[in-house]
């Protein structure tokens, strides 16, 4: 598909966007629909049609499949420890009214960050099924 | 303040552990990390079980957020009894993983098996502690998913197969159980198991809440292995690792049973469940067709693992029967039975595994002659063997006397007969083996060396084999704990 | 309420079934998976229709709202729509794999296969 210049043009000026617009759910999930899972999958959308236009080879040199593991673990460990540190204050696990000056901004930054853990692993995720099932075609 | 935070030290442990497996490279850093996770979660499991014997219900709240609107982590003696359960086997059976995964599994899969193995011990204690009906469910997908991808690490190409049939039926069987836990959220508003108990009395008439039990009731099943519910069983235990089967068979169909037990008793209670629903008579008819046709099935098999894959079916039968009973003897007979098989099972499938490490089958033909090659190895499976049977000072023995007394009391004589013709049957299929080992000649086949397994895999096989004979002679520990259980579980509100 | 203002649960009626027959009657893998697919999406319908409030706005806060619909069967459906495509994605990877180690994804072909072994 990298022949045909139309798909080439679009998806070049479609991919940025695709990737802001991920960011924008991400991180609006408080004020209307959105969130973590949401933001990956179109994250890995971005990702998913890069690699279908350009071709997997390409897409294995922007994101490795090492690289991909270790987001996913990240993810799942930020998501793992920012719920670990109001233990070590002595409040249950995932009190996040501990991070801030109030309970109000504390729930709001922890789940800010929890939602980022999710955002991360599910958009690693994602990326890493389509690579592990594409570059398999050779074999099928 | 680390007491006070043990509850959710028990899911966390294994949970932040299993990336932690994905992140190294050589499968030994791998092991050694899920083994300390599976190690520190048997302790904190002991911790609770104690604290729980003392003070009662344990109560935590996530974030927290007081139930009924947070997520509410309630320990009882009952699930205290098979988060120790479920932890020590996993930490006896990862032992003996070190060795035997080296040999089944290549070098560079080996973390990815282990993070599936964490993820998948995360899933069962977190079934067995959480008090959120829908937790319950997330949990039970957890353990499903890795499951599947554990037993379709099996070197077979009919693991695969097996995983596939396996995905299917326990995915409808998680959608079912999701299905009836939205009919009841629909009627009482809230997912707390605790509050659900409270609530329901006031609507327990409707037919939604019926139909909830109904839809609760198969969902369960089918992760249970209850006939006719148990096609995916045989195939997975018998294409999966060895160290596979010996996990899954000892501990995710009592998880199973347990979460049967925790919405059957507690939310549903067992007024409604076996007067109103015919949930008695159900499960007589089921768990005794179990037992004589898993039983009669197990006979004619020629690979050992399959032939106690059908064993396990039948086993299932007859913790089934213990629940249909109703009664604080019959649970009681259930909630030992489950520790007492996850002993025997854990330790006969490790058997297994040392047959399957030294010798690459496990055919009943390849173990002619076996007891005087591997006296280790085939004197363990002796053991079990017995304990399956239900000689007496087996730990069988123990559970089957409970279900006897269990049924007499109640007057239920075709439970009685049930037993006898099942304790027979498994003496058949038991004899086969031993039979096999000890009375026939080895074959002439020179080139087959067949040497004793490695300390590594006798010892962790032993400590089962041993513990069935230990809880056979002095029953005290696991009677009182099963008697406390069920009467928890028979408080009707 | 008469049968034809329950709509929302025949619609899930209708697929539960249509789901539940796909995956039993169907021989070739990926259906299999398709109908667990359609089987799932029945129960998403099933949780947020009963989530609906009649004359509730979206679960969004603003001021001069005063009557929302219900947000807590969104989130258990957004936990299960992930628990679903995480199901679909194991049960595809497994059949790619069946795919390379018996040259087919017919069930009936696949028993053909272990039957001769």
């Amino acid at each position: 598909m990298r022949d045909n210049e139309v798909l080439r043009i679009v998806s070049k000026i479609i991919i940025p966007v695709i990737f802001l617009f991920a960011l924008y759910v991400q991180f609006h999930g408080d004020y209307g629909p959105g969130g973590g899972f949401q933001a990956g999958v179109i994250f890995a959308a971005g990702l998913i049609l890069y690699g279908l236009i350009f071709g997997i080879a390409r897409l294995r040199r922007v994101v490795s499949i090492r690289f991909l593991q270790g987001l996913i673990a990240a993810g799942l460990l930020l998501f793992s420890f920012v719920g670990f540190l109001p233990l070590l204050m002595g409040r249950n696990y995932l009190d996040h009214s501990v991070f801030g000056q109030d309970a109000h901004s504390g729930q709001h930054l922890g789940i800010f960050l929890v939602e980022l853990g999710v955002g991360i692993t599910v958009a690693a995720v994602m990326v890493t099924i389509f690579i592990a099932f594409a570059g398999r075609r050779d074999n099928l | 303040m680390i007491l006070a935070q043990l509850p959710v030290l028990q899911v966390i442990v294994p949970l932040i552990s299993a990336p932690l497996c994905l992140l190294v490279r050589r499968g030994q850093a791998a092991w050694i990390i899920a083994f300390s996770a599976s190690a520190v979660s048997f302790v904190v499991a002991a911790l609770l079980l104690d604290r729980v014997l003392q003070d009662g219900i344990i109560s935590y709240y996530f974030g927290g957020w007081a139930a009924p609107w947070g997520i509410e982590y309630r320990v009882d003696v009952v699930n205290a009894f098979v988060l120790i359960m479920v932890t020590a086997i996993s930490t006896i059976v990862l032992f003996f993983a070190n060795v035997s995964v080296r040999e089944e599994i290549d070098d560079k899969k080996q973390p990815l098996f282990y993070t599936s193995w964490l993820l998948c011990l995360t899933g069962l204690l977190g079934m067995a502690i959480t008090g959120d009906a829908f937790n319950l469910f997330v949990f039970l997908e957890i353990s499903s998913l890795s499951s599947y991808v554990l037993i379709a690490f099996g070197a077979d190409r009919r693991a695969l197969t097996a995983a596939y049939q396996y995905l299917v039926m326990g995915t409808i069987g998680a959608t079912f159980i999701l299905i009836g836990v939205g009919l009841l959220y629909m009627m009482t508003a809230t997912l707390n198991l605790d509050d659900l108990a409270h609530r329901l009395p006031g609507v327990m008439t409707t037919r939604t809440v019926q139909t909830a039990l109904a839809f609760l009731v198969v969902g369960i099943s089918l992760k249970l292995a209850l006939f006719p519910l148990h096609l995916w069983l045989p195939n997975s235990y018998a294409f999966a690792p060895s160290v596979v089967t010996a996990f899954l068979a000892a501990t995710a169909t009592k998880v199973a049973l347990y979460v049967l037990l925790r919405f059957l008793f507690t939310v549903f209670g067992a007024t409604f469940a076996f007067e109103v629903m015919p949930l008695g008579i159900i499960f007589v008819v089921l768990g005794s067709v179990a037992v004589l046709s898993a039983s009669v099935v197990a006979i004619f098999q020629d690979d050992l693992k399959r032939m106690l894959a059908y064993s396990s079916v039948a086993q299932v039968g007859y913790m089934v029967l213990g629940v249909s009973m109703s009664s604080v003897a019959g649970l009681t007979a259930s909630i030992l039975h489950l520790f007492n098989h996850a002993l025997m099972k854990g330790g006969l499938f490790l058997a297994l595994g040392c047959v399957a490490y030294q010798m690459g089958t496990v055919r009943l033909g390849s173990l002619a002659g076996a007891g005087y090659r591997i006296p280790w190895t085939m004197g363990a499976f002796l053991v079990g063997g017995l304990s399956l049977i239900g000689v007496p000072l087996t730990a069988g023995f123990i559970s089957k006397w409970f279900i006897v007394r269990a049924a007499i009391e109640r007057g239920w004589w075709l439970i009685l007969i049930v037993v006898i013709i099942g304790s027979l049957l498994a003496m058949i299929y038991v004899w086969r083996v031993l039979e096999m080992a000890y009375l026939r000649r080895s074959a002439d086949l020179p080139d087959l060396v067949i040497r004793e397994a490695p300390l590594t895999l006798l010892c962790p096989t032993w400590l089962l084999i041993g513990a069935n004979i230990y809880f056979g002679i002095d029953t005290s520990f696991t009677v009182r704990i099963a008697e406390r259980a069920a009467s928890v579980l028979m408080v009707q509100l | 309420m008469n049968a034809l203002g329950l709509y929302n649960y025949w619609i899930v009626i209708l697929l539960m079934m249509t789901g539940f027959y796909v995956v039993i009657s169907s021989g070739n893998l990926v259906k299999k998976i398709i109908g667990l697919n359609l089987f799932q999406a029945s129960v998403f319908i099933l949780y947020i229709s009963l989530g609906k409030v009649a004359g509730g706005s979206p679960p969004i806060i603003r001021e001069d709202i005063s009557l929302y619909s219900n947000p807590l069967p969104h989130v258990l459906i957004l936990t299960a729509i992930v628990v679903g495509v995480a199901t679909t994605a194991l049960g595809l990877a497994l059949v790619v794999r069946i795919k390379e180690a018996y040259n087919t994804v017919e069930e009936d072909e696949i028993h053909q296969q272990d039957e001769s072994l």
